[in-house]
């Protein structure tokens, strides 16, 4: 885990005193709302539905149990008892109050934790693979990049107004767990000839205009990670359009370049920037990545685990996952209980979650982009107790990757650009397809579902999307199929149109019996639907 | 028929105009009729509410209410917490916005 150094701290420290200032002279009504808009903007406060909502960033969605506990600490002390974990593996809370917000950045402070860049036209929160540290198939830890992405680019003079919002993911496995070809800008750490480098990947994104990042460099050597990141963000700066935020998005800006162009300026601009001695020299990378050093576990830790309780076993089929050390695991945690709301999860629970990783994963946890929780370094041994507190507190639902583990943003319950709820739909789902045995007959399916075209909840990445839309002051759901957000990256399409919020259960019904009666042995749904196209899945929904 | 609602500036609560002061119930909201820009003018300068705007509104058997599901759900809370919404006791609480 990385720990802030006496820059850190300041920088933090700084920031809170300058955004209660900022407060203080607002309910003092010394400026107007239009001007401290952005200011509590910068701050991840926004006004929502019913009242501000902050949003708190968990860097590379990893944190420790002392900073889970004041996630809940925040929930029980300032907001209604819950958070809501989040596409960007961050934690937003509802129920805000501004004359709180100083006290409540203090806190944060006091753990190392903020809620600075991630609202704005700023580099975002960087993502990573949940995984990271704990994967099998992962070649490198992602997370000291990450780290170092996130310092270059915190309060990053030159790009602290882009064009529009940017979003880094960083992974280093060829699973891709982090949607990373749907970001701004995507990482992945590679080997070639021995030598560990970072392929970049520009131009992805979902949103109103969803694109596939492409490969614009297979391998930059990593000691000049930050310049090629620099420079990537130079051109966007440069040429990105501010006259219409429709076309405001880097992905728009390589559509219409062209990813050679794209390149070829990227190119060009490295050339310089890589004068300006922007990369950490080697010690500096290194004090980073010392701070991700793995964890002391035993090797020679039992590797067997007891499967004699059945509802045990099922849980540790669906939602433990190989670890790269024999004797361990990586504990998935779903926050998605069969009519619950999708990555909520009240402070008991966060509690609970934080005592569970100080006991038994080496003080870790991690947020997923699906919005669930992970316990990364389980011993084997241990688990059997993991699951029974998961269990007495609502959160051993087994139901990892399956269809009731749907992604939802917040919708039109709390969101103030919605345009449909999101939330009812997923309860619906999740209860019309409750029975495990028949989520597990369908198998992997990744449902998702937004409550309006920014799609936070990546209906484009689903392998079954929703998107809710208003249609004349009237909620109605588009229904696409066929999307991706792992390495077999692809976009959704709209099936036709749209339905009510029961005739989408429905349909949904249909193109899982659809599925069901067209595949072949050991195809997941979206191979299914690859393979037949959207053509019988069509007829099955519209007849 | 015309409603004013904001949010409160200290809360961020969403709030009502009454006629003369603001109200966190819906039941409390005055039709501003024509005199919604006037008094939005004076509300903004007066700056204890984000945001005033003016949206339509109908009288129902429960008081007025929001023409929109959006303004609807901002009255009476998120539909799927209605242990959180202002009238947590009504076993119909989900429906509200249907």
């Amino acid at each position: 885990m990385y720990k802030y150094d006496e820059y850190d701290h300041a920088m933090v420290a700084a920031r809170v005193a300058e955004f209660s200032d900022q407060v203080k002279r607002r309910l003092a009504g010394e400026i107007t709302e239009d001007q401290f808009k952005p200011l509590r903007l910068m701050n991840g406060l926004y006004l929502q539905l019913h009242a501000y909502m902050l949003r708190v960033a968990v860097p590379y969605g990893t944190l420790d149990s002392r900073q889970m506990r004041m996630l809940a600490h925040i929930a029980r002390k300032y907001d209604r008892d819950y958070g809501h974990f989040t596409t960007r593996q961050n934690i937003q809370y509802n129920w805000i109050k501004l004359e709180d917000a100083p006290a409540i950045l203090e806190d944060l402070a006091s753990v190392e934790m903020h809620a600075i860049q991630t609202s704005g036209n700023c580099i975002r929160n960087i993502s990573s693979d949940q995984w990271a540290g704990a994967a099998a198939d992962e070649i490198t830890d992602p997370r000291p990049w990450a780290e170092l992405l996130r310092q270059w680019s915190s309060f990053h003079p030159e790009f602290s107004y882009l064009p529009r919002k940017f979003k880094i993911a960083v992974i280093a496995a060829d699973e891709d767990r982090a949607a990373m070809r749907l970001h701004d800008i995507g990482i992945q750490i590679v080997e070639k000839d021995g030598q560990h480098g970072a392929a970049f990947y520009v131009g992805g994104g979902m949103g109103r205009t969803p694109m596939i990042a492409p490969l614009i460099k297979d391998f930059v050597p990593l000691e000049d990670m930050l310049s090629y990141a620099e420079a990537c963000l130079r051109v966007y700066n440069r040429y990105g359009r501010r006259d219409n935020i429709y076309k405001a998005r880097i992905k728009i800006l390589i559509h219409e370049l062209g990813a050679d162009e794209y390149r070829r300026q990227v190119e060009e601009e490295f050339g310089h920037v890589k004068s300006l001695g922007i990369d950490p020299p080697k010690a500096e990378f290194d004090r980073i990545a010392a701070q991700f050093a793995p964890p002391p576990l035993d090797a020679s830790a039992l590797d067997t685990i007891d499967r004699s309780d059945p509802d045990f076993a099922v849980w540790v089929d669906q939602n433990v996952a190989a670890h790269k050390v024999p004797g361990h695991a990586i504990v998935n945690i779903s926050l998605k209980p069969v009519g619950g709301i999708p990555g909520d999860a009240s402070s008991a629970q966060i509690d609970l979650m934080a005592d569970l990783a100080e006991r038994y994963s080496h003080d870790e946890l991690r947020v997923t982009h699906a919005q669930n929780i992970v316990l990364p370094h389980v011993r084997k041994a241990d688990l059997y107790a993991i699951w029974q507190a998961l269990d007495g507190a609502g959160l051993a639902t087994p139901n990892l990757d399956l269809i009731s583990d749907i992604i939802a943003c917040p919708g039109l319950d709390y969101c103030s650009l919605a345009n449909a709820r999101s939330i009812p739909v997923a309860q619906k789902i999740a209860t019309r397809f409750s029975d495990l045995g028949r989520q597990k007959e369908l198998g992997e399916l990744k449902l998702k579902i937004s409550g309006c075209i920014n799609a936070c909840g990546h209906h484009h990445a689903g392998h079954v999307g929703i998107l809710g839309v208003d249609r004349k002051g009237t909620e109605n759901y588009q229904l696409l199929l066929g999307g991706s957000g792992a390495e077999d990256v692809s976009l959704g399409t709209i099936t036709g149109p749209g339905f009510d919020e029961d005739g989408i259960v429905d349909a949904i019904e249909r193109v899982t019996d659809k599925y069901l009666a067209e595949r072949t042995d050991g195809e997941r749904f979206v191979d299914t639907y690859r393979r037949v196209g959207m053509a019988p899945f069509k007829e099955a929904i519209y007849g | 028929m015309k409603l004013l609602t904001g949010n409160d500036l200290k809360t961020g609560f969403v709030t009502w105009w009454t006629g003369t002061d603001w109200s966190l119930h819906i039941e409390d909201a005055a039709d501003v009729g024509e005199a919604g820009e006037a008094i939005l003018a004076v509300e903004e300068a007066a700056r204890r509410v984000n945001a005033p705007y003016i949206i339509a509104g109908e009288a129902t058997a429960e008081g007025p209410r929001p023409a929109h599901i959006k303004d609807r759900i901002r009255a009476l809370g998120p539909t799927v917490r209605p242990d959180l919404t202002l009238k947590p006791a009504d076993p119909a609480a989900g429906d509200w916005v249907i």
